[in-house]
């Protein structure tokens, strides 16, 4: 996985609660075996019309959003499925962070396989981000994950929580496969004692 | 010894190992698998070389792309056929079980179903499958987590979950519910209470006397929506009619381990005086059928209700989101329910689709037709379903009514496969989502529980199941 470090950037407003992975990325999408291919996808539905064509009404197509790597949005974002389809779309889009004042479980628990950074911030603060991207053509944003810190150019500063093994997973890039795998020796003995404790778990 | 919730006890039996600031090393008792989430992972486990460690608790299925007409014909669809493909080769390389078309046909199905009726879900346990809806197998008292691709590939190659402790809340539902109130209705009401966002971040502990009166598969109607509330999971404490369920199944303990592994499941349970870090409580006795009139399975409303204004909703977030679902659904604001006319009926799915939900609908739809312009449909969760309702007759119930009856799959709960609606299609469904799409582009969901299905399929709208003489024999 790609590291993640600082990204500054367009911020693009998706202006809606409870944003769902269906929405995020259609199930007709689903069906390739690649981690790859998905980001002509995202947002299908409304981003682009029956024939085909962008959707000119739909933010993300507008011009001043194209290129953005920030996405700003409302509450429970991710809800619904636990398809990572929908973190792989987002991410190959261009979005490396999404600012929201909640995600949903599964959703925010993918971001950070994907080298994506989900920031949970304040509704009120929120609010004040849509009212600054819808006032500033090209209004953009630095988000330093090191610091845990988001800026703006003209001074503006705040402080974003983040849980420190996702941060640090994200900071390296890392695969947490091999972190649990250099705990072989517990897993092994965890199992021995299972077979003696809890046989009725095994499939007879 | 402190009072310990179900969920406590659970979670403390399987930590592999904790560290500060890291999540919890949890271990996974059974790891189900499906091919829509699962090639990426396979993928990442042979180019890493890691392989799969337990490929003994590791079972798959094929249910989301499988088409539900006659299994004789091809599959139409070249990406899904590769798909399901991949999934089989996946199955063989590792030694993997596998409930497929061809392979163990006659015991394939949605996976969700599957689990529970080949014996494979046990109180007590860890589960895990790369599918939000695995809430559905807490109804036995186990901690079943959906999870994404990458951590399909870290189950597959340790074993293993990395997990952050989540909250446990506590739903009690009291009360008696009345006849025509199903655990669907009890779900949907429990959503449209607490919000679709309700339970984020923590374990649902269903409790009180209402909860306890359900049968097995009802108890899984409930778990299964507990995603849909926003929750890690939902748990159900195990009880006799738990025990009783799993007794005989292919999978399952038998002879004295059977007996023992009942004396270690009546452990299961939250103990007296235990605390949740969260509780609401609700009355079954004032539960109504619910009825979905939006885009989300929170916006619920009784079926003698109406289409409500979105101007009376209290924020302004929540108001344009009514707004843009009722322009999706094309409703407008007061109109009664049952005035809404119906395109299609589905009866199937993770939720509903057991042999109780079939016998329930069966009972509505005997002796009568389905309206017409209505194209109602029932979907078998699994093959073992499908051939218990066929032994019974049920399937020439539905037959005569004018139901399309098919093969068990997800089919048009998310319309990865042939079964989907048109633009503009309007249906009565008996699955988990409403989301704009799920059933097709287009297409407008209304949830509702078999036996509200079955009648909107006679009526060609909604009707109060409860007026309904719904207990007579088949």
């Amino acid at each position: 996985m790609e590291p993640l470090q600082i990204v500054s950037g367009t911020v693009a407003p998706l202006d809606k609660i409870n944003v769902d992975t269906d929405q995020i990325i259609p199930k007709q999408f689903l069906k390739r075996v690649e981690r790859t291919g998905f980001g002509k996808s995202l947002f299908y539905d409304w981003r682009y019309n029956d024939d085909g064509t962008e959707n000119p009404e739909f933010e993300l197509n507008k011009d001043h959003y194209r290129g953005a790597n920030i996405l700003l949005t409302r509450d429970n974002f991710g809800s619904g499925s636990s398809r990572e389809h929908a973190p792989w779309a987002l991410r190959e889009y261009g979005f490396k962070v999404i600012i929201a004042p909640s995600f949903a479980d599964i959703f925010y628990n993918n971001c950070f396989k994907n080298a994506i950074l989900p920031i949970t911030l304040h509704r009120s603060t929120v609010d004040e981000l849509f009212l600054k991207v819808y006032s500033t053509k090209g209004y953009s944003l630095t988000v330093d994950l090191e610091s845990q810190t988001i800026h703006a150019d003209h001074g503006w500063e705040i402080h974003f929580d983040i849980d420190p093994f996702g941060k640090r997973n994200l900071l390296e890039g890392l695969d947490d496969i091999a972190h649990s795998l250099e705990h072989e020796d517990e897993i092994k003995r965890y199992e021995e004692n299972m077979v003696l404790e809890r046989k009725w778990a095994l499939p007879n | 010894m402190a009072a310990k919730t179900l969920f406590n006890k659970i979670w403390e039996s399987h930590v592999v190992l904790e560290e500060p600031d890291k999540p919890t090393l949890l271990y996974i008792d059974l790891h189900l698998v499906h091919e829509v989430t699962s090639p990426q992972a396979f993928e990442g486990v042979r180019l890493s070389g890691r392989g799969v460690r337990r490929p003994d608790l590791t079972f798959a299925t094929k249910d989301h792309n499988v088409p539900t007409h006659d299994r004789s014909l091809p599959i139409d669809d070249p990406i899904s056929k590769k798909q399901m493909d991949t999934l089989r080769e996946n199955c063989n390389e590792y030694g993997i079980t596998l409930f497929g078309l061809t392979t163990n046909s006659d015991l394939q199905g949605i996976v969700h179903v599957i689990g529970p009726e080949l014996g494979l879900t046990k109180p007590g346990m860890t589960i895990v499958c790369g599918d939000s809806h695995t809430s559905t197998h807490g109804a036995f008292g186990a901690l079943a987590i959906g999870i994404g691709t990458s951590e399909v590939e870290h189950v597959l190659a340790t074993q293993c979950l990395r997990q952050n402790r989540p909250k446990v809340f506590e739903v009690k539902v009291k009360g008696k519910r009345t006849q025509g109130v199903t655990a669907k209705d009890i779900i949907l009401s429990i959503i449209g209470h607490i919000g679709i966002a309700g339970a984020t971040g923590t374990v649902i502990e269903y409790r009180g006397e209402a909860i306890e009166a359900l049968s097995m598969e009802e108890r899984m109607t409930i778990c299964n929506m507990s995603i849909e509330a926003g929750a890690r999971a939902g748990i159900i404490a195990p009880d006799e009619k738990t025990f009783k369920y799993i007794e005989g199944r292919r999978y399952a303990p038998k002879g004295k381990d059977f007996d023992d592994a009942v004396e270690s499941w009546r452990g299961f349970k939250t103990d007296e005086g235990a605390t949740f870090d969260k509780t609401v409580t609700l009355d079954a006795s004032s539960m109504a059928p619910q009825v979905s009139w939006g885009t989300n399975p929170g916006m619920v409303t009784d079926v003698t209700g109406y289409v409500p204004d979105p101007d009376t909703f209290s924020d302004l977030n929540s108001q344009k989101a009514a707004k843009s679902a009722l322009s999706y659904m094309g409703l407008t604001p007061n109109t009664a329910i049952r005035e809404i006319k119906l395109d299609r009926v589905f009866i199937g799915s993770c939720t509903n689709s057991r042999i109780e939900d079939l016998t329930a609908a069966a009972k509505i739809v005997k002796g009568k037709k389905v309206a017409q312009d209505v194209r109602a449909m029932v979907v078998p969760g699994s093959q073992m379903v499908k051939s218990e309702a066929e032994k019974e007759g049920i399937d020439k119930i539905f037959k005569e009514a004018g139901f399309e009856w098919r093969e068990s799959g997800c089919s048009m709960c998310l319309g990865m496969n042939p079964d989907i609606l048109a633009p503009g299609d309007r249906c009565a469904s008996t699955s988990n989502r409403n989301f704009e799409g799920r059933q097709g582009k287009g297409g407008r969901t209304h949830l509702v529980s078999p036996i509200m299905a079955a009648a909107a399929a006679i009526e060609g709208h909604f009707v109060d199941v409860r007026e309904l003489d719904i207990n007579k024999e088949i």
